[in-house]
């Protein structure tokens, strides 16, 4: 049996991906993830036991960098895009503590 | 001179002998672009001006020797997922609607240094999630063959440009199909290079373990040339792979006598359209005709391919996508109470129904409880599938499949069910979960004049087996129509 | 009242003493202004992607081998996802399921001998960006010029029981990190932080209890002052019957207390999965073996030779190795002025003195080492007095000044010219007619009284046995 997407998993997962959804969509996005969760489920079938994940298809060799200074005042370029800025720092409303 | 039947190499051999200047080439696609892209709308943004200076700066560069390249002088258009340093870069989301780069992707880079003429930037589904380009933020895209359909996705813009004569070459990303399903719907040859083989760095992430950026293009060698000028080891891209043997256009030409083809049964099983299955089979006559020898074998992972695939990609998803909270670049919601409140509304209003359900998902499987169940169980999955292309690379050169199971779909047709749409996506997820390499050429229309295309499929750094297998095919093919003489008229 | 047991481990942070960034190629260099050392990758634009610094794996290994930890020689990075201004892509590149550095062990001394306090892991991650509050438009603002700093997490079991235990096991890793280079540890600029996890049981019992997370601890004072209230505050909490929750608080040293850090908005799952940006890293043996074999000579090992080969006592080189500057500073005035002994007996006394008088960290004492084996020598030969060396001394300690050229410029070079010695002499026996009498007279107690003329109208430039010979020839001659 899938897992049963509840209101309370909704809304914690709305928490995690920082999203919020109208009452509305709430029961759209409740329906899909159910169903693509129902679908993919399929995957139990599968004997895994003795099988280890495979995050990188590839990585046999070390990529490094040395520890060289390449970079040097950047603020302009980097603020550039901001939203909302003030002597050369990103702006955002006040964080706690 | 019709330089609409020119192949971009061929484009660029013309410029060289002088009897085309590379303004001229430029100027053609203009031409195109503004008489055909209000309706197709496969670009979002164009750069005529700067386009028609670099042509001047190109030729310059041709007569002084400074660009001496097989497709030096020859128009290119880019997704807009590829960083370009000033010009917006949009992903085709609210969310990046001003952001505008202030660096290079390395694919650009290379591309200037190889004299190419860089034209605009084409639509695509907002962060490459879709397989329609209906999810972009900025209007869909038609499809040049019958404007009521789709291009597919997420590349869409890229192919149907490439279709519609609205550029010579194009880059598009694949994640998950992404390069070579619209390939096959707009009737245009793609590929997506084997892992690691083209720098990501510039490549705004959907999935980090699949993401390639590949050509798109009229034909094999066309494709094979703009592959070998993007690909390369990058030292800014971890993923980055060096490889000695990037001289894909080289050994092209060969015969297909003797060459091993493999056929996995389960890809012509039910879901697949018969008039697609009809062109495939065609293809198959062709080549044993040729003297290649084909096999079906079973390929027992093929039901689990999808599932794993989705997990894993919205997983690298919901975690890529987080940068996008309204505090460095990008949008910011104009109304809000507090930190948190601002990035809910950022994000909520900033990103399209479609990323919004994966960001969910891939929240979801990664979440405390759910990881081993789902997450760490699609990479398990994944070994599976590897392990068994493993062992069917043992025995054949190469793997056929279709690129889709059915011709473009009509427009507003797939969004309506999200999981049907994935499902569409069956033969394509496989080859990046692997890292593989593969290609899509036309083989065929269907009985509604619609392209179908057929996909080659290569084990790692193996390019240059399905480029000469899909180069010979194309050859005994013979020409394919373009949108504008096999299409409906729009 | 029950008698309560503190268990305590600890998370400590260190930042890396590398010159750029753990990703990109930015500098590390502290107090630069707001992000003017910063680029996409640590600002996480899009597109941009993380390369490994080779320093930070060196820096790591280095570490974990001195901890007596397993190196992991297959390691990952992983993504710790949350959203936070201060975190530019909201998500950490740390390490979960596959540290570089687990199970080791370090050896602490406190008032009831010595112990041993295991690490669990160390992992490698970067750091985070600075958040200041604006006053006047009551905002915060955000520096990435910290964002991608490199850092090590070292986790320990939790096998300290006090406070004292604590401090001591900090004290030691700072030592550590300092002697091997990796990280200048510090607690100020926050290159080296701790959180503090802590639970009180009944003695006797077996059984942990709950346990909560304290952050925001930034010297060694106020890690001790947080034990001692979180100990207190727990105690309180079972002794009325309430449980202890699971949490993570906040401490604040100013009101001596602390409180939860508790959101509805921030859940702590942090989604970990591995970074499909870094490809796993691989640790050859032959480079374990090359860093083993370059590893530094430790304070332990130190300790022991300054009491086999410079023949100090066990607390002068206990005392002289802990801070790793301040032996070098040792052993290289002792190698200049080819005298250990002496060189120990000035760090033991001057030097230290004079840090405790300023309250200096040994870090911060920077004169240079042939001075003061200049001075040492000057002394030996008798040069100079031993009073006004002292006095030169502190213009060195303060600042570096040349003691050879000083003491010749301002006249303390002891005289050798035994000309003005003998015509000073004569002259004040001339002056002080009575106690020459006395003196001649057989009176020894007045001999101290010329010594004392003698050196105080030369000023130290002649030394007293030079003044006391001096002396006694011209009595034996008026006798």
């Amino acid at each position: 049996m899938a897992k049963i997407i509840d209101d309370e998993t909704m809304e914690n997962v709305c928490i995690l991906a920082k999203l919020s959804l109208s009452e509305e969509e709430k029961e759209k996005a409740k329906a899909d993830m159910q169903r693509m969760l129902d679908y993919v489920e399929k995957l139990d079938e599968l004997d895994t036991d003795n099988t280890e994940p495979l995050s990188h298809i590839f990585g046999d060799s070390n990529m490094f960098r040395e520890d060289v200074v390449t970079n040097g005042d950047n603020k302009e370029a980097m603020l550039a895009n901001a939203p909302k800025a003030k002597e050369w720092q990103y702006q955002v409303p006040k964080t706690i503590g | 001179m019709d330089l609409d039947k020119l192949t971009a190499l061929q484009l660029a051999e013309k410029i060289k002998q002088h009897q085309i200047s590379v303004l001229d080439g430029v100027k053609h696609v203009f031409d195109p672009i503004e008489k055909k892209d209000p309706k197709i709308h496969a670009y979002l943004d164009t750069y005529k001006k700067e386009a028609f200076a670099r042509a001047k700066q190109v030729q310059k560069g041709i007569e002084d020797g400074t660009y001496t390249g097989p497709l030096t002088g020859v128009p290119i258009a880019i997704k807009d997922n590829i960083c370009m340093k000033g010009k917006t870069t949009t992903c085709a989301s609210k969310i990046l609607e001003n952001f505008v780069p202030q660096y290079n992707a390395e694919v650009i880079d290379r591309l200037e240094r190889a004299g190419l003429v860089i034209i605009g930037k084409t639509n695509m589904d907002e962060f490459a999630m879709g397989s329609t380009t209906e999810t972009s933020a900025y209007g869909i895209t038609r499809n040049p063959w019958d404007t009521e359909r789709v291009p597919g996705g997420s590349s869409g813009g890229s192919c149907a440009a490439v279709a519609a004569g609205e550029t010579y070459l194009a880059l598009g990303s694949d994640t998950g199909g992404s390069i070579r399903q619209p390939s096959s719907f707009c009737g245009v040859t793609g590929i997506k290079p084997t892992y690691g083989t083209v720098s990501r760095y510039g490549l705004v992430a959907y999935a980090s373990s699949l993401d390639q950026i590949g050509p798109v293009g009229k034909d094999v060698s066309d494709c094979a040339a703009l592959l070998e000028i993007i690909a390369g080891h990058d030292p800014k891209d971890s993923t980055s792979i060096e490889r000695q043997d990037l001289n894909f256009t080289k050994d092209m030409e060969g015969k297909l006598m003797g060459m091993k083809f493999g056929v996995p049964k389960e890809y012509l099983a039910e879901g697949l359209d018969p008039e697609v299955k009809a062109a495939f089979m065609d293809v198959l006559k062709i080549l044993t005709g040729q003297g290649a020898i084909v096999e079906f074998f079973s390929m027992k992972t093929t039901e689990y391919m999808i599932p794993a695939y989705y997990i894993i990609a919205s997983a690298e998803a919901s975690s890529n996508l987080e940068r996008f909270d309204g505090v460095k670049y990008g949008y910011r919601a104009k109304d809000y109470e507090g930190l948190h409140d601002m990035y809910k509304k950022t994000r909520t209003e900033g990103f399209g129904e479609e990323v919004k359900r994966r960001i969910m998902l891939g929240s979801f499987v990664l979440s405390s409880g759910y990881y081993d169940a789902y997450y760490l169980k699609a990479l398990k999955t994944k070994a599976l599938i590897k392990k068994e292309f493993d062992s069917a690379f043992e025995k054949y050169d190469v793997l056929l499949a279709p690129a889709a199971p059915y011709t473009a779909p009509k427009i507003g047709e797939s969004l309506k069910d999200p999981l049907a749409m994935y499902l569409g996506d069956i033969y394509t997820v496989a080859v990046n979960l692997c890292g593989l390499p593969g290609i899509t050429v036309p083989c065929g229309m269907d009985s509604a004049g619609l392209p179908v295309g057929i996909q080659m499929i290569g084990d790692c750094f193996m390019e240059k087996k399905i480029l000469r297998a899909a180069k010979e095919y194309e050859t005994c093919r013979g020409a394919f129509p373009t949108a504008e003489e096999g299409g409906r008229k729009a | 009242m029950k008698q309560y047991e503190t268990i305590i481990g600890l998370e400590v942070h260190v930042e890396l003493a590398t010159k750029t960034k753990i990703f990109c190629g930015c500098s590390t260099e502290f107090g630069g202004a707001p992000n003017t050392h910063t680029c996409p990758v640590c600002t996480g634009m899009p597109g941009s992607l993380p390369v490994l610094n080779k320093k930070v794996v060196e820096f790591a290994l280095k570490a974990g081998i001195a901890a007596n930890c397993q190196i992991n020689q297959y390691c990952k990075f992983d993504r710790k996802n949350y959203f936070y201004p201060d975190n530019p892509q909201n998500y950490q590149i740390s390490q979960l399921y596959l540290p570089i550095c687990h199970d080791g062990w370090v050896e602490i001394v406190t008032s009831a001998g010595k112990k041993k306090v295991r690490i669990h892991e160390m992992h490698m991650e970067e750091d985070a960006g600075k958040l200041i509050h604006d006053e006047w438009e009551d905002c915060s603002l955000v520096d990435y010029n910290r964002s991608g700093v490199p850092l090590i997490e070292i986790v320990s079991e939790p096998d300290m029981r006090s406070s004292e235990e604590v401090i001591a096991y900090l004290e030691k890793l700072r030592c550590m990190m300092q002697y091997l280079g990796v990280s200048d540890c510090k607690l100020q600029e926050g290159s080296m932080r701790a959180d503090v996890n802590l639970s009180v049981r009944e003695a006797g019992t077996e059984k942990f209890g709950t346990r909560t997370e304290m952050k925001n601890l930034n010297s060694f004072k106020a890690i001790a002052r947080a034990i001692e209230g979180e100990r207190e505050r727990q105690i309180e909490l079972l002794e009325m019957g309430r449980p202890v929750i699971q949490e993570t608080r906040r401490w604040d040293d100013n009101k001596e207390s602390s409180h939860a850090m508790r959101s509805k908005e921030v859940a702590k799952d942090y989604r970990y999965f591995p970074d499909p940006d870094l490809p796993p890293v691989h640790i050859s043996d032959a480079w374990i073996q090359e860093l083993r074999a370059s590893q530094p000579e430790l304070r332990e090992e130190k300790q022991q030779r300054y009491q086999k080969e410079y023949g100090l006592p066990a607390y002068d080189a206990g005392i002289l190795t802990e801070s790793r500057s301040l032996s070098e500073l040792f052993e290289n005035t002792a190698q200049l002025c080819g005298n250990a002994k002496k060189a120990a007996n000035w760090f033991m006394v001057e030097v230290l003195r004079l840090m405790k008088e300023k309250a200096m960290d040994p870090e911060q004492v920077s004169f240079a080492p042939e001075h003061l084996a200049n001075l040492i020598l000057m002394v030996e030969k008798k040069e100079v007095s031993a009073q006004n060396a002292k006095k030169v001394f502190e213009k060195v300690f303060d600042e570096d000044i040349d003691p050879v050229s000083y003491i010749e410029e301002h006249g303390l070079k002891i005289v050798e010219d035994t000309g003005l010695l003998t015509e000073t002499l004569n002259r004040i026996l001339e002056e002080n007619p009575g106690p020459l009498e006395e003196l001649l007279g057989g009176k020894e107690k007045v001999f101290g009284f010329f010594v004392g003329k003698m050196m105080k109208e030369l000023k130290g430039k002649a030394s007293p046995d030079a003044v006391r010979e001096a002396l006694n020839k011209e009595i034996e001659k008026r006798r």
